[in-house]
């Protein structure tokens, strides 16, 4: 029997504010225990939540990067159940009524575009974390540290929409993407800024209801979510082949024996209480605020792919490069309009000085005058290599350090002249040996002359003054 | 003022004598500490009395007085806080043996704008634990009993505070109120209570209880010094979402406007049925005369949704209370369970021997009225008809400007009389609870006695942020229905 | 409607609250006699009634993304009923 996957994920994007979501508490990572604290985040008596507007914007924008609605009247709601991490006993998420709904992300899958519809977007505050003492087997007690409590956090539910773990792959790196681009999360899987879950479930090709499906956890790179759907697909349809069934439940990912893990099935039945937060009015909306974040949403990665191949004639490899960064891409048009000579050429500069572009070291110019001086053989391909490492070392100006350092090539014929007398006068042999037919002897030439001008003249020049004078 | 005792004077008269210079913060602060002394074990009004830190606030009223300083309109004046309003580094229990222990990292907003305001705190007050309670029995820490007659309860939630005003152990207290907290007790010990609308005091820092209905208020012995206590405690709060950004009234000068043209409303459902007693209705009926007698108008309404508003509350209240109760777990704060051997042993003892019968019992009906397949039955349907409730209100101000009604059925009753039934109990709070419903203002002002001599207040209820005629009203009752004021506590 | 004593602890472990069976039956009766008595609201249509949370109609005011440190952990820390290494400490997690 053949079978079809259906994978939906669950995205949690740590919105990369100040201060955390309902309190002035820094949000940020490393802290020492309990640093990041106060009265609202412990959950102490009389303590009440202020919601942060910035987080707000971030996820309007996101809202709006992917074609969600975005609802003029959002509720947050409390989700109650007891943990040592969970201050309050309940997290304040938005439940019945989130910010955003029905919007969309397209990946590229086998040279096509494939729409992959998100459910809905909505809002909630972090938990802590509890450290368990000693070995987890024989913990006698946990530590809690609240410093995480009420970092703001947005959750992105897809559709169950993909069918192989490569387009959930292809759609948590065209979201990440996108979240990284508009400046709301820094995308980070490792330290957990961007986690995902995943719902899967497989059943026989041609059926219309979906199988059972089983939520996946702990998976915390790209290639750890695609190595547990492929395991947990494996895994599902050999259960099936047995005759077996499929328990709806949660499995974590064990990332060093590469299986998935069934957590406790006795779960204590969940039954969270949802009810609106008495603490916190309604988020209202209104048209001209989404109008105004509206226009502060960037060109979109695969736009700007699009864009770059349309208007700069550059391949899509390379423009897909500088379009991983939005950074990157701003950099390489801004050096394109100081240089109006080929943009393949600048853009070869900027692919090959990416790191140093993204460290912020270089500046526009920079690219440009290599591109320029490359384009029109002022200097060589090594001589620029050269140049720009000094400009990174000395901070001087491309063409200083190129006058200075006496870099330019030598494509006068006339100055050539006179090495290459000298050269072909000192090699009888090689000169008899092109003349009699062995064009290859050529490059030899060619090497001596460069020697000789210590590698100031122009490869190019040198090959045909050599040609004009051997004859043949 | 010559022959009546320092504590007696009004909160507003202690202010101007301190202003004045006629008398001093420790002077002042000194009568108060040795009256509560004195009276206070028979009373307990107080959970915790501050001698020291009091002593010491007076000697640093007294001093910056000195240099020419003042702080606020309450510059050296004893004024007391319900044990529910979180003091920076001083104990704060709501009542419950869960934060017997508990000492706040910072102050509620009503702390810090009574401390602005200049006050003394001369202690935290007495309290129906987490403020459930119409009789302050629940407190963990013993009872309250009622300065006209010991052998009654004070009211409650705020019961600690409304017998500390009666008895003249502070000038003025701020209570809470939830389902009528302030203006029941206020009622039964014979001193003038005020649930501000909605919005109108911030709630950070104040311990919740129910969070879309407790409201923070004066008690005090006269209606212009609940209408300047208002006015310090009011005002937006930006810690405190729920906080109205609106500016705060001169609710003193409308103390003593005219009554003349006002419309009264009776709404009839509160006189109907058999709860009320006779003598509360004949107090209620001079409190009225003496309106009309002044020019006010009458008008009959109806709140047809009255009779729901005690299941509506009983659902909403609770089931906001189980929530905001759940971080009472034993981790970060208070009572913790001893000898547990696992975390949610830990957690489930701590909460059961944490809390009392009457605390345990809302968490349980609130987490009932919020579970799996009830939501709907219980919650759901009690946030629709409460605003059946709400509208029946906003109707009815269309027609009136004030309502006056009894504010409890009965005078105060004796300990232990309704502890055995809570159904009992809550009828208590069968008139006060419809205005925190809508959040509406209400106030309760003395204006008789029973048939055993014991105070019985009247309430008036007004439209959102319109407490300047509920002063209004109140101040035309007080004038013509004078009262002896302090309670003489004996027995 | 009475409730059984296996609800009354269903609700107590939700609440968590440690409970006798004693104590499950005595609650049960109060619980039953309080949702017998608020039942009263199933006599009044509400199909078409929007539900109340708030008294207040506007929308949720906002803060700005700015950091003010509270500035005092170990106000915070210091009411821990037990407290390691600037945590709070729990017994260990057993599941039940």
């Amino acid at each position: 029997m053949a079978f079809e996957t259906v994978i939906g994920l669950e995205v949690h994007a740590q919105l990369s504010t100040k201060s955390k979501i309902f309190c002035a508490c820094p949000a940020t990572f490393g802290a020492a225990p309990n640093e990041n604290t106060c009265p609202v985040c412990t959950g102490m008596p009389g303590a009440l939540p202020v919601l942060n507007r910035k987080a707000v914007e971030f996820t309007i924008r996101t809202a709006l990067a992917t074609s969600c609605a975005v609802q003029r009247r959002s509720v947050f709601a409390r989700k109650n159940y007891f943990y040592p991490d969970l201050p309050k006993a309940y997290q304040i998420s938005q439940y019945e009524l989130p910010i955003a709904l029905g919007g969309h992300v397209d990946i590229e899958v086998d040279g096509g575009t494939k729409r992959i519809g998100i459910t809905r977007i909505h809002m909630e505050e972090d938990a802590g974390k509890l450290v368990h003492e000693g070995e987890f087997a024989g913990s006698q007690s946990s530590l809690a540290d609240l410093n995480r409590c009420s970092v703001p956090l947005m959750e992105i539910v897809s559709e169950p929409d993909m069918r192989t773990p490569e387009e959930g792959g292809a759609y948590l790196r065209r979201l990440r993407d996108i979240l990284v681009y508009l400046g709301v999360c820094d995308g980070n899987m490792e330290e957990g800024s961007f986690r995902c879950d995943a719902n899967v479930s497989v059943r026989p090709v041609g059926q219309e209801a979906f199988g059972t499906k089983v939520e996946l956890k702990n998976m915390n790179s790209f290639r750890n979510v695609e190595k547990a759907l492929e395991y947990e697909i494996r895994r599902q349809v050999g259960e099936i082949g047995d005759g077996g069934k499929i328990v709806q439940e949660t499995r974590l990912w064990d990332v060093n024996a590469g299986v998935t893990v069934s957590m406790r099935r006795k779960e204590e039945a969940h039954d969270y209480r949802y009810f609106p937060d008495p603490d916190l009015l309604p988020l209202v909306v209104d048209d001209s605020w989404v109008e105004e974040l509206r226009a502060t949403i960037p060109e979109m990665p695969a736009e700007k792919v699009a864009r770059l191949g349309r208007r700069y004639g550059i391949p899509r490899y390379d423009a897909e490069i500088l379009a991983s960064s939005r950074a990157l891409a701003d950099f390489f048009e801004a050096s394109a309009a100081l240089y109006g000579g080929n943009p393949k050429t600048t853009a070869n500069e900027c692919v090959h000085w990416k790191d140093a572009v993204l460290a912020g070291t270089l500046s526009p110019e920079t690219i440009a005058h290599a591109a320029e001086d490359r384009e029109r053989g002022t200097i060589s391909a090594t001589a620029s290599k050269k140049l720009v490492e000094l400009v990174l070392s000395t901070g001087k100006p491309f063409r200083t350090l190129r006058d200075e350092q006496g870099l330019t090539q030598v494509s006068d014929t006339s100055a050539l002249d006179a090495i290459v007398e000298k050269v072909i006068a000192s090699s009888p042999k090689e000169v008899e040996t092109y003349r009699a037919g062995k064009a290859g002897i050529l490059s030899f030439f060619v090497g001596q002359v460069m020697k000789e001008s210590r590698g100031k003249a122009n490869p190019k020049v040198v090959q045909e003054v050599l040609k004009k004078r051997l004859g043949g | 003022m010559a022959n009546v005792p320092v504590y007696e004077w009004s909160l507003l008269e202690a202010a101007r004598a301190v202003r004045e210079k006629r008398i001093s913060s420790r002077e002042l602060t000194g009568a108060i500490l040795a009256r509560i002394e004195a009276l206070d074990p028979k009373v307990h009004a107080y959970i915790t009395v501050l001698r020291e830190a009091a002593s010491a606030q007076a000697a640093a009223c007294d001093e910056e007085q000195a240099k020419g300083t003042v702080r606020g309109p309450f510059h050296g004046v004893p004024i007391g806080l319900k044990d529910i309003f979180c003091t920076r580094g001083v104990r704060t229990t709501c009542g419950s043996r869960i934060l017997h222990d508990f000492l706040p990292p910072y102050d509620a907003c009503v702390t810090e704008k009574v401390l602005a305001a200049g006050a003394v705190v001369p202690g935290k007050q007495n309290m129906d634990e987490f403020a459930m309670g119409s009789s302050t029995e629940t407190s963990f820490f013993g009872p309250t009993r009622n300065p006209w007659d010991l052998s009654r309860i004070p009211g409650g939630s705020s019961g600690g505070t409304a017998a500390a005003v009666a008895a003249a152990m502070c000038f003025a207290g701020v209570g809470t109120d939830t389902g009528g907290s302030i203006r029941q007790p206020a009622s039964l010990c014979g001193v003038v209570g005020v649930k501000p609308t909605y919005g109108r005091v911030s709630r950070y820092g104040m311990v919740a209880f129910a969070s879309s209905l407790d409201q923070a208020g004066p008690i005090a012995r006269s209606v212009a010094d609940a209408a300047a206590l208002l006015g310090a405690i009011a005002g937006y709060d930006r810690r405190d979402s729920t906080c109205v950004d609106l500016p705060v009234p001169d609710y003193l000068a409308a103390v003593e406007r005219p009554v003349k043209g006002l419309r009264v409303g009776l709404p009839k459902e509160y006189y109907e049925g058999g709860g009320l007693s006779a003598d509360v209705r004949a107090a209620v009926e001079r409190a009225l005369k003496v309106l009309t007698d002044q020019g006010a108008e009458v008008v009959e309404v109806s709140l047809p949704h009255t009779e729901y508003a005690l299941s509506t509350y009983y659902l909403i209240a609770p089931a906001e209370a189980s929530s905001n109760l759940a971080r009472y777990d034993g981790v970060r704060y208070g009572y913790r369970a001893e000898g547990a051997t696992g975390l949610i042993e830990m957690m489930s003892r701590t909460r059961a021997e944490g809390f009392g019968d009457e605390v345990k019992r809302r968490v349980m009906i609130g987490t009932y009225a919020l579970s799996a397949g009830y939501y709907e039955a219980f919650y759901g349907k009690a946030q629709k008809v409460r605003t059946l409730i709400r509208d029946d209100f906003t109707k009815a101000f269309k027609a009136v400007d004030v309502l006056l009604t009894p504010t409890a059925p009965t005078a105060a009753f004796r300990l232990g009389e309704k502890t055995g039934d809570p159904l009992t109990m809550y009828l208590s709070d069968i008139y006060t609870i419809p205005c925190n419903l809508a959040g509406i203002p209400g106030i309760s002002v003395p204006c008789g006695v029973s048939a055993d001599r014991l105070p019985v207040g009247a309430q008036l209820l007004a439209d959102s942020f319109r407490e300047e005629t509920l002063f209004t009203a109140a101040g035309a009752i007080e004038r013509a229905l004078p009262w002896r004021r302090v309670a003489p506590v004996e027995g | 409607m009475a409730i059984t004593r296996e609800e009354v602890l269903h609700v107590a472990r939700l609440a968590r609250l440690a409970m006798s069976g004693d104590e499950a039956d005595r609650l049960g009766g109060q619980l039953s006699a309080i949702l017998d008595y608020v039942r009263q609201l199933d006599r009044l249509d509400t199909r078409d009634v929007v539900p109340t949370s708030h008294a207040i109609e506007t929308g949720t005011p906002f803060r700005d993304d700015a950091v003010e440190p509270f500035g005092d952990r170990e106000a915070l820390l210091s009411n821990a009923p037990d407290r390691r290494d600037d945590c709070f400490r729990v017994p260990r997690i057993i599941e039940d």
